[in-house]
């Protein structure tokens, strides 16, 4: 079971969420934590994990060889990203653009295109609360595209736990649908103002593409209006648990403390909207 | 000597757009008999790459320089290698006309 955490709008959150579920979760179930906001992991921060293996994670970009190449262009219309030009009497490759979806070497009529790794980022693997496996990546400063390593960060989950975690990056974009696309739950954690309301709007249609059940946690409650209950009840996503604006809880995260430390009455909260979700997921399954 | 100035429409009278890649048109303007042709960008609805895309489209059309507002780092790399010359203008023009008059009178920047 892989339930994920996102909210569209940035710093609503969405870690503190995932990662004081992931800790009430640890002691009892067989789970695992994937941190899949790649551009600025930082639940390891609240679960200190224990990091035992690093792995580069990599893109295949072309290499051309002008030995070969009669300059002929297809691999520079065939390239759906732009990555490629044909300038003069030679193939300029944006390697910032590539996908590495390889479209160009299986394209080139001549064999003139390899493809050689380029490293974007980092695949970090260790263990949290003794023995959980903690999946995180890393992309590296400069570099512009997440997707690549949450594919491959994901395609290292191991598949004999109970449930999966994900903490998504933020936005409603190709990174945040990477990681959520065959969740089989949605916490969609947003924030009672017009902007909280508004990314959720866009999240809410994310959702109804990859068809995952959701539920919303509202944080920050107390501030704001009533528009994003409002919102739900309208539209019929439930309000899974309000985390409630306090500056203890602001001061407690800044110092890496989880939420559950905070308000210890979170760690049963978590439980149970963990056996709601299983159950929920349970029925859509087998009604 | 054929040149091309980013533009916001299809004639001589339209403004200029300050926009490169993305721009919607680009006047192609040859210098030796005054003549002149708007030429769609394809770029323009490109999700990623647009500065590179529209530079191959004017690299296809055998062109010598390259005008516009400003000229991002793929689109500029782009050029250079195919040895296009690159031309800016400030927001003082109305009309391409104009662009295309400080170009010939040497007074826009080189890139």
């Amino acid at each position: 079971m892989k339930i994920a955490i996102a909210s569209g709008k940035g710093g609503t959150g969405k870690t503190m969420v995932a990662t004081s579920m992931a800790a009430a979760l640890a002691p009892i179930h067989n789970i695992q934590m994937l941190d899949c906001d790649v551009e600025a992991p930082n639940a390891h921060l609240f679960l200190n994990p224990t990091i035992n293996e690093i792995k580069p994670a990599s893109i295949n970009i072309p290499t051309i060889d002008y030995e070969q190449c009669i300059l002929c262009g297809q691999c520079v219309d065939i390239c759906e990203f732009n990555a490629l030009a044909l300038l003069g009497d030679k193939i300029e490759v944006f390697e910032q653009l590539c996908h590495g979806c390889g479209s160009c070497s299986i394209h080139c009529p001549v064999n003139a295109i390899t493809e050689t790794p380029r490293k974007i980022g980092e695949l970090k693997f260790g263990t949290f609360n003794k023995n959980r496996p903690f999946l995180f990546g890393e992309l590296t400063i400069s570099e512009p595209m997440s997707t690549p390593i949450i594919r491959q960060l994901k395609s290292n989950m191991k598949d004999d736990v109970e449930v999966t975690i994900l903490d998504s990056p933020p936005g409603a974009s190709c990174s945040v649908v990477a990681t959520l696309h065959d969740a089989d739950y949605v916490i969609l954690v947003t924030e009672p103002t017009p902007f909280g309301l508004h990314d959720l709007k866009q999240m809410i249609g994310v959702i109804s593409e990859t068809g995952s059940l959701a539920g919303v946690i509202i944080n920050r409650d107390g501030i704001g209006d009533s528009a994003v209950e409002d919102f739900l009840s309208k539209n019929g996503y439930p309000i899974l648990m309000k985390i409630p604006y306090q500056e203890n809880i602001a001061e407690g995260l800044a110092s890496g403390k989880l939420l559950i430390d905070i308000i210890p009455e979170f760690e049963d909260a978590f439980l149970n909207l963990y056996e709601m979700i299983k159950e929920q997921i349970h029925e859509e399954i087998y009604h | 000597m054929i040149i091309v100035i980013s533009s916001l429409g299809k004639t001589l009278e339209s403004p200029p757009n300050p926009r490169f890649g993305r721009t919607e048109f680009f006047i192609k303007y040859n210098s030796e008999d005054n003549t002149w042709e708007a030429l769609e960008n394809p770029a323009v609805t490109q999700r990623g790459g647009a500065g590179i895309a529209a530079s191959q489209f004017l690299v296809n059309h055998n062109i010598s320089a390259a005008i516009s507002g400003h000229f991002g780092p793929n689109a500029y790399s782009a050029l250079n290698s195919a040895k296009i010359k690159m031309f800016t203008f400030q927001n003082n023009y109305e009309t391409v006309s104009d662009v295309i008059q400080a170009y010939e009178q040497n007074s826009l920047e080189e890139a």
